[in-house]
């Protein structure tokens, strides 16, 4: 009967197709929009991401994300340095600077200050110059979207291509020379701002005058220790809120999920989606059951139990819903994959796979058993009818 | 089997529909015997109940009162399981509208009772093209509903109501859709093909061109079989 039952459901070519784009429909507008809005909180947390070395971050108790920065007096460094536990403790600077470029315009960039001798903290990828090139004279490293983008020498002709910088090229940082001396490759940033990487007491000299400056210290734990056990021995020893960096990325993420209308706002449309997807493919799906009334009365009539029509309903579901998830799963990784070098945030992780085969399914469950209930509760006597 | 076997045995049988809380009383104590070998017509007026006494022969519709044996078995007490079974192997149908599944080959849908049946589908679609050469449509087989002529298309739910070789036919009004000349092919093959002596024939209809291809005839009025002819000249009018 599963051959009847796929034939009866292919039979409609234009019947087949609308459930089937209904479902895709569904399928890429539960994986794209999630996608990007998974893309764009992820870039909350690139920055800490991006620094691989570090188990620990130890911060003011008062700081709720890493952009919210509160600085801690440099002698803190040394406290951390003491604790049981602590393989290397490092300082790390982090603000927003201005960086005046060659027009004579602004623009806000992060600034990342590294520990002098050992640079921990640095870019994941150098695509030129070396990292140790921070140590020559006012040295900075810029991100290449930076670099491409915000930092970019105006064109030479008016309505021509801005010319992106390059080593040897120079920025003004607060009224400061930097050279730069290396770009690098960084996941973008929420604000996508260019950041700019020197060493920390260099960017002690390029930040405004403070009394603190120590925006985080980077700490490694020794073989064998647990991060969490040392980060709360941290906390418990010096007063300071220390982290994992996954409860760093949590802390962060939350803070963005809690206090921006990003969330709802992407909820309120793949919930849109959803519903759309699930009212379209649903109605076609339960009025194609409808159509084939008279065809499930006639198998009824010569013999055909319930459970062998709930199966070939079950099987004309599960075919639709299959097409559609993996066309609308395809779709969505052809769109991830041609945006891939664009400033769009998308990000496609396997738990996005199982929450829209899971929405898809659920779309399908319900058409096929509004569909069921109408072909149990049939009355065989109907195909005698003219 | 005893040629005077009853394939039909109805007694007071009683219908009662419930339309929106007004009764309606489709069959109101039918009697009614069909020997195996029999081409039995059911006739009369629009809503005189035709339609109801051949679901419930047919076992698709259960009576309110009264008995109604098949084979000597009491459908009205089967349970489902058992009923489905006894209409898949004894039971063929012949619809007015031919009720072919539109996306099905002529052979997929003579093989839909013997899929239903068990049997496997390559078998099932040898075994209906087989019978679709015996009713004349071995040129045909892999045609699709929408491309046969009305008579083709009756030829195959023909084929269909034969192919597993059921111990009774219901037919409702197999020739109304069809001329005159492809109504009398029809039911000529009806007569030759599908009757013998270990099946029976019950066929509803209005067309009173056929009805001299009825061994009897039995004429029903608000809910009564009147009157059972042997012969046409004793059908009133």
């Amino acid at each position: 009967m599963n051959h009847i039952a796929l034939k009866m459901l292919m039979g409609d070519r234009g019947k087949y197709l609308g459930i089937v784009m209904g479902l895709t429909f569904a399928s890429l507008i539960m994986t794209q929009q999630p996608a990007i809005f998974i893309g764009l909180m992820s870039r909350t947390f690139s920055f800490i991401s991006d620094l691989g070395l570090p188990d620990i971050w130890v911060m003011d108790k008062k700081v709720q994300f890493v952009d919210d920065i509160k600085p801690l007096q440099d002698t803190e460094l040394y406290r951390v340095r003491g604790i049981t536990g602590v393989e290397w403790a490092m300082p790390l600077y982090k603000g927003l600077l201005k960086a005046r470029l060659a027009d004579g315009t602004f623009q806000t960039c992060n600034l990342v200050g590294l520990d002098d001798a050992t640079l921990i903290g640095g870019p994941p990828i150098m695509l030129e110059g070396k990292l140790e090139d921070l140590r020559r004279s006012d040295g900075v490293i810029v991100d290449i979207d930076g670099a491409k983008e915000k930092l970019a020498k105006p064109a030479l002709t008016p309505g021509g291509k801005t010319i992106p910088i390059k080593i040897g090229d120079s920025l003004e940082l607060n009224d400061r020379r930097a050279i730069v001396v290396g770009i690098a490759k960084v996941t973008r940033t929420f604000q996508s701002q260019p950041v700019v990487y020197t060493t920390y007491s260099r960017a002690k000299s390029y930040a405004p005058r403070e009394r603190k400056l120590l925006s985080f210290v980077l700490v490694k734990a020794k073989k064998g220790e647990n991060p969490h056990e040392l980060a709360r021995r941290i906390t418990e020893r010096t007063g300071l809120a220390a982290y994992t960096r996954e409860e760093f990325k949590v802390l962060t993420y939350q803070y963005f999920m809690k206090n921006t209308g990003i969330p709802i706002n992407f909820g309120i449309s793949v919930a849109l989606g959803f519903i759309v997807g699930a009212a379209i493919a649903g109605q076609t799906f339960y009025n194609f059951t409808l159509e084939n009334m008279r065809q499930f009365g006639v198998l009824k009539a010569m013999g055909t139990g319930n459970w062998t029509l709930l199966r070939m309903i079950l099987l004309q579901a599960v075919l639709v819903g299959s097409l559609g998830y993996g066309l609308g799963v395809g779709l969505t990784a052809l769109f991830g994959f041609a945006m891939r070098n664009t400033i769009l945030a998308f990000k496609f992780p396997w738990q996005l796979l199982v929450f829209s085969g899971a929405g898809v399914s659920l779309i399908c469950v319900f058409a096929a058993l509004i569909s069921i209930r109408k072909v149990i509760l049939l009355e065989p006597a109907i195909v005698f009818k003219g | 089997m005893n040629p005077n076997a009853l394939a039909v045995s109805c007694q007071n049988l009683v219908k009662v529909y419930d339309t929106g809380g007004q009764k309606v009383t489709a069959l109101n104590g039918i009697n009614l015997d069909i020997p195996m070998g029999e081409l039995m017509m059911l006739v009369g007026p629009s809503g005189c109940g035709k339609t109801t006494l051949i679901s419930v022969i047919a076992g698709i519709l259960d009576q309110d009162e009264g008995s109604c044996r098949v084979f000597d078995e009491d459908l009205l007490h089967m349970k489902g399981r058992r009923k489905l079974a006894f209409r898949a192997h004894n039971i063929g149908f012949v619809f007015q509208a031919y009720n072919l599944l539109p996306s099905l080959n002529a052979t997929e849908n003579v093989s839909i009772p013997l899929i239903i049946n068990g049997m496997k589908r390559v078998e099932a679609e040898k075994k209906a093209r087989q019978v679709l050469e015996q009713v004349g449509l071995g040129a045909r087989v892999k045609a699709m509903p929408s491309e046969l002529s009305g008579g083709q298309q009756q030829r195959v739910a023909i084929a269909r109501a034969l192919v597993h070789s059921p111990r009774l036919i219901v037919c409702d009004e197999p020739t109304s859709a069809l001329d005159h000349e492809t109504g009398h092919n029809v039911m000529t093959l009806l007569k030759e093909v599908a009757l013998h002596k270990d099946r029976a024939l019950v066929i509803v209809t209005h067309d009173a061109r056929i009805f001299n291809f009825a061994d009897r005839i039995a004429e029903m009025d608000d809910g009564h079989v009147v009157k059972v002819s042997a012969s046409l000249q004793q059908i009133s009018h």
